[in-house]
């Protein structure tokens, strides 16, 4: 059985160690934060927020207090706020461990593609740029194959790029591969896959 | 000094001009100058460039302004929410410049720091890096980006005091205070004005010298994603 969206998620919360500030994406990602156990994990939200804490109950809803998908949150103890130019600072600077994220594509050289497909509505890269410039370590969760049941491993991405060699880390429905020289490399199965089903799966060089 | 004027109309009066560049405060439909921008549609300034993360939704925010047609061109990150926006630039009405959500906020805080340019990694080797310069830094590629200088900053803040202190609330602050910098002439709305010596300065998010203009109102702040979870059974 290929792991479905929470086991996805829970696979990439064993990614992050106690203490890390983290940035989840929208999607799947999200729903890392639910997986992190006992691990002290700081969530940042880039529109200027560390600590960023579960949705608020019906009635407590706060207009100046929203994430990065624009959806109402609510704060920590361990809260701060700051402007935009300060939260990617942050970022470009290297100063957040990882950040979660989905993608369209990956290439076996870490080439990350998640912000447009030509010919249709382009709605922008928003801080997915940024993100993948300048954290410690990029995770990309994905599911392993598109809707027509292609790879989104890939030798080259077809699409444009979010950022050039950026992806350390892949975790989709098959399995959990690392960006190495020369390509991709199998660090897991997902349980009852088996390593020659993950390889016939993905385009991508399997070193 | 007197910064405070009684309406938005009244503290954009003599600074608006067809053409100009405006940089707006705010992310998605959290901490905008919603008052100023009403301000500007009755105005109706045209050709506008606006610098801003988000373009607002249909009838809200910026929205507003692009459903009046008074925008010529928006420098954002993210216009994922208006069906006038995208109407519009796919007939070729509006120009659009995409920035990385961070090189925006750097623009905006360089141009009001008198920094003209800076390198950095973020967006080297896709369509964003296409026509800007390049240099290598120990080894690691980076490309130039230009600081914004505004002709005029709207903003929102939660309080100001009457020499133009600024505090803001939350998230709302985000792109509110680079954008009240890199301006030549800033204009902030606020929830309250209160006068000076009621602010405690080691608190001051923004200091006055940034903002030459405001005014106090009440906002609607609307919600864009209402999002709430179900009370934990004990």
């Amino acid at each position: 059985m290929p792991w479905d969206r929470n086991r996805m998620a829970a696979r990439a919360a064993e990614e992050l160690e106690d203490g890390m500030y983290v940035n989840l994406g929208i999607g799947i990602p999200t729903l890392v934060a639910n997986y992190t156990g006992d691990k002290d994990i700081t969530l940042q939200s880039e529109n200027g927020m560390l600590g960023m804490g579960p949705f608020p109950l019906e009635g407590h809803e706060d207009a100046d207090l929203i994430n990065a998908g624009k959806q109402t949150i609510t704060e920590l103890a361990r809260t701060s706020y700051f402007d935009s130019a300060s939260s990617f600072g942050m970022i470009r600077g290297g100063k957040i461990a990882a950040a979660i994220l989905g993608a369209m594509e990956v290439a076996e050289n870490g080439d990350l593609a998640n912000w447009m497909i030509p010919g249709k509505l382009v709605k922008g890269m928003g801080g997915a740029m940024d993100l993948v410039a300048g954290v410690g370590r990029v995770i990309v969760v994905m599911d392993h194959t598109n809707k027509h049941g292609e790879s989104k491993l890939l030798k080259q991405c077809t699409l444009p790029l979010t950022g050039k060699a950026v992806v350390n880390r892949i975790i989709t429905n098959l399995g959990v591969l690392d960006v190495v020289e020369g390509g991709l490399k199998i660090i897991d199965c997902a349980d009852g896959v088996s390593e020659e089903e993950l390889r016939t799966a993905t385009k991508a060089t399997i070193v | 000094m007197n910064k405070t004027y009684d309406t938005a109309a009244e503290a954009l009066d003599g600074v608006l001009t067809d053409g100009m560049l405006i940089a707006a405060g705010g992310f998605g439909l959290c901490g905008i100058p919603e008052l100023l921008i009403s301000a500007i549609r009755n105005a109706g300034t045209r050709d506008l460039t606006i610098a801003s993360n988000n373009a607002g939704v249909d009838g809200f925010g910026l929205g507003m302004l692009l459903e009046s047609r008074q925008v010529r061109k928006m420098i954002s990150s993210y216009v994922g929410e208006n069906a006038e926006f995208m109407r519009q630039y796919l007939s070729g009405e509006l120009e659009l410049e995409f920035n990385p959500q961070g090189t925006l906020a750097e623009r905006m805080r360089a141009g009001g720091c008198g920094i003209p340019g800076f390198y950095t990694r973020t967006g080297v080797g896709t369509v964003i890096a296409e026509g800007k310069e390049n240099k290598l830094f120990d080894g690691e590629e980076y490309i130039l980006e230009r600081g914004i200088v505004a002709d005029l900053s709207i903003v929102k803040a939660w309080k100001a005091d009457d020499t133009g202190n600024l505090i803001f609330r939350k998230t709302a602050r985000n792109f509110n205070p680079p954008a009240a910098m890199c301006g030549r002439i800033c204009i902030a709305e606020v929830e309250e004005i209160v006068p000076r010596g009621t602010l405690d300065p080691d608190h001051v998010h923004l200091p006055g010298i940034y903002v030459h203009r405001l005014v106090q109102g009440t906002h609607e702040k609307r919600i864009e994603q209402r999002t709430t979870r179900k009370m934990e059974k004990v």
